[in-house]
């Protein structure tokens, strides 16, 4: 073995200051991909221009859930499910805020799905990170409504017979405006892409791709972290505005990944402007948005 | 993952940059916060420069953590510093003190 | 005549569900989240035509679910808000209304009640969830709900209950019924310079030094607004004074008793009740809502047979006045309660009189009010 360098060892972190260094470790497991994932939006938020005071993150229950704790903005945790109805107060209560909701595939998909397809549908001025990790992680690994057919979990022992929802199809099918899909491997991507969907306006959906090796790995015999990393890059293939009618997991094997939609229309508050705005005098305070795309390689 | 390059060789281009003697090679160190490290490996699974091993000791916690057996070949591209899921590493460009060494000798 | 604060000053011909509005409008409402529920519609309607106009907004949301949750979100926007709903609407909102008092955000929720369970009698009135109001959502703590009997009282008791949540952090209930909600009657409402409004207790202290869960003195803690600077968390974990999630016994000692200390240590301050004739009466009539209307015939006709009766009617229903009915237990043979449901707040005077008086309850399943002689009978009954 060769003797480190002592200089290497050190004991904070440059982001850290977006982290509330009081309560890291976080509680993810080894190789979970949420660390990851949240490492990217760190740096989203930091490079998206928005001041950090502006920004508020809602995050509802399960592992994700956990992350609106681990960062040192204005954090809500909310119950299960109900992170977007929340966060649709908070942007209403104050729209010159920045609103982020920071979430699991089963919270949002499944307990909050109803709120997920209404924000979507009404185009709510709110940023939703999806973390899709294919099962529920904090209670054990039970099914989720994106285990994909034939995966074990703890609830599907003989192999899930339900079919699973595609999240960006979903989300475009509600009304979302921005829609794209990384895994937690494609962090540079990953990055940009949360930092488009902050500055866009509108309903913004980006879903991570993440691994869960202690849970769902486990159960499917995929392996530690590592290699479900691995399989990623082997399986992604980036297809920018692929229909996300077409973008369904576990077809031939293929992740696709990718910005599958960026479209305008107007949000929520545009259109109560536009249908009170003569009559009545409602203030409505702007937020900063930025159209402009950062570029990501792929095909 | 792509052959490991090391500082050693020579910095391979598809065609010879007209400003070749003005490049330089970005450099970068690692610094590692060991007590935070999960020992998921990424970072040295992905490291595009090789730079990186676990160690051959454990942190606390119990895992090992990286460190920088090679540190000569770090060009500073952060993708460490992003996969890691625990905040616990990153690399800062070292190639300004380079410079200004380089810059010393040429004065 | 209305003003720029939103108070429609003078004296008007309004239903209960449209006072509700009213009340909260005066109060300083600008945030409406809601769920279309039969009897209780109205609120919503009245808010969707008047918030606009006073620079507020009013959403319709997917369920009542989302309804409870949008309150808590424009809460910590800095919005006082407001929400109405009935009967299986409230089982819904019992979730977050856990998240409301957990994270300790103002908030107020109108329960216009019909007959249940379930979907019951959506046209009809009930007065069975109160008990719900006081237990509904699961683990413990402290609530506080008021009950009107007028739509002077929709109006008086909203604005009451919007500052009794800025004062105590917590969301608090309007315990209304069907009969009060659509009935139409005078409400005065008075020049915005007369109405009391509590405003929202925000830190007097830098970020730096601010922790979201310390309280002041009288046990309740400055409550930050998102934007401000001030980063807090806010969690429906067990958390400790930092926001922070703690799992454990302590932590949940800690808090727990702080949220429950905080209600019940200011019960004197919070209750609020008007009682006539009881200090020499050999039955008092207890009761609330719309069944301390349907009481009066009986107490007359009680009065009339020569029965001292004493009336004793709660404003505010949680937390209970628990020492003022052992107080007049000592002094009178029984309490008559009539309630449209099965026996609840009497079983709370039943508790509070401690024997020292019979408690008779007057029950109804719901779908109507009393007959004023079941209650005679009951008052003749204790008065033997």
């Amino acid at each position: 073995m060769i003797q480190q360098q002592e200089s290497t060892i050190v004991e904070h972190h440059p982001m850290d200051v977006l982290l509330r260094q009081d309560r890291i470790p976080h509680i993810w497991c080894s190789g979970c991909g949420l660390g990851t994932s949240l490492t990217a939006f760190i740096n989203a938020v930091r490079d998206c221009g928005i001041p950090l005071e502006k920004i508020s993150v809602v995050s509802g229950i399960g592992c994700t859930g956990r992350v609106a704790g681990y960062l040192n903005l204005d954090s809500f945790h909310t119950t299960h499910g109900r992170a977007l109805p929340f966060a649709v107060g908070l942007h209403l209560g104050n729209p010159s805020l920045k609103v982020i909701v920071f979430s699991g595939d089963g919270d949002l998909i499944s307990i909050g799905g109803n709120h997920f397809i209404h924000t979507a549908r009404k185009n709510m001025d709110i940023t939703v990170i999806c973390v899709n990790n294919f099962n529920y992680g904090m209670t054990g690994g039970q099914g989720a409504p994106t285990t994909p057919l034939g995966s074990r979990s703890t609830t599907t022992p003989y192999g899930n017979f339900e079919f699973p929802f595609n999240i960006p199809h979903l989300a475009a099918a509600s009304g979302a405006t921005y829609v794209a899909r990384w895994t937690a491997l494609d962090t540079r991507r990953l990055k940009n892409s949360m930092q488009e969907a902050i500055l866009r306006r509108g309903f913004s959906v980006v879903e991570v791709i993440s691994p869960c090796p202690t849970l769902f790995g486990r159960l499917n015999r995929l392996g530690t972290g590592l290699d479900m990393m691995k399989s990623y890059q082997e399986n992604s293939v980036i297809r920018h505005g692929a229909d996300p009618a077409s973008v369904a997991m576990g077809k031939d094997g293929k992740i696709i990944v990718g910005k599958f939609v960026d479209i305008e229309r107007p949000t929520y508050l545009d259109m109560m402007k536009q249908a009170l705005g003569g009559r009545f005098n409602i203030p409505i305070p702007e937020r900063s948005v930025d159209k402009t795309e950062i570029p990501m390689d792929g095909e | 993952m792509g052959e490991p390059s090391t500082s050693s060789e020579k910095p391979k281009y598809w065609r010879t940059p007209l400003d070749i003697d003005k490049l330089q090679m970005p450099k970068g160190k690692v610094f590692i916060i060991k007590e935070r490290c999960k020992g998921c490996g990424f970072c040295v699974e992905y490291c595009p420069r090789d730079v990186l091993e676990l160690s051959y000791e454990f942190n606390s916690k119990g895992y090992h953590y990286p460190y920088p057996k090679n540190e000569e070949a770090c060009v500073n591209c952060k993708l460490c510093d992003m996969l890691c899921p625990e905040f616990a590493i990153y690399t800062v460009d070292a190639t300004k003190e380079k410079k200004t060494e380089v810059e010393k000798v040429g004065n | 005549m209305e003003t720029e604060s939103g108070v429609l000053t003078g004296e008007h011909f309004l239903s209960g569900n449209e006072a509700f509005g009213e009340g909260a409008l005066a109060a300083g409402c600008r945030f409406f989240a809601g769920y279309p529920i039969t009897p209780s519609t109205e609120v919503a309607e009245h808010m969707a035509e008047r918030l606009p106009q006073v620079g507020g907004i009013f959403i319709q949301m997917e369920d009542e679910l989302a309804s409870m949750n949008a309150l808590l979100g424009a809460a910590w926007a800095g919005q006082k808000a407001m929400t109405a709903t009935s009967g299986p609407g409230f089982s819904l909102m019992m979730e977050n209304l856990g998240l409301g008092v957990v994270t300790e955000t103002p908030c107020v929720i109108v329960n216009v009640q019909r007959g249940g369970p379930s979907t019951g009698l959506p046209t009809l009135v009930g007065q069975a969830d109160m008990m719900q109001a006081k237990w509904g959502s699961h683990g413990p703590y402290e609530i506080i709900a008021l009950s009107p009997s007028s739509p002077q009282e929709c109006f008086d008791f909203t604005v009451k209950a919007f500052n009794l949540a800025e004062q105590y952090r917590t969301p608090v209930l309007v315990m209304g019924d069907e009969v009060v909600g659509h009935m139409t009657e005078r409400v005065v409402i008075p020049p915005a310079d007369k109405i009391e409004r509590t405003p929202r207790r925000t830190p007097r202290v830098p970020p730096e030094k601010y922790l979201p869960y310390e309280p002041d003195p009288d046990g309740v803690p400055q409550m930050a607004l998102a934007g401000q600077g001030y980063k807090m968390h806010i969690t429906g974990l067990t958390h400790d004074r930092r926001g922070y999630p703690v799992i454990s016994e302590e932590a949940q000692a800690d808090m727990i008793g702080r949220l429950v200390e905080k209600i019940r240590k200011n019960r004197e301050k919070i209750t609020e009740y008007e009682e006539e004739s009881c200090e020499d009466a050999d039955v008092i009539v207890c009761s609330y809502g719309i069944s301390a209307r349907t009481s009066q015939l009986a107490i007359e006709n009680a009065r009339a047979e020569g029965i001292k009766v004493g009336v004793f009617r709660l404003i505010v229903v949680w937390p209970f006045p628990e020492s003022k009915i052992d107080e007049l237990a000592g002094k009178t043979k029984g309490f008559v309660v009539p309630e449209i449901n099965c026996g609840q707040i009497s079983l709370e005077v039943e508790r509070c009189a401690h024997g020292k008086a019979k408690t008779i309850l007057v029950p109804h399943a719901g779908g109507g009010t009393h007959n004023p002689d079941n209650i005679l009978e009951a008052i003749r009954r204790a008065a033997a």
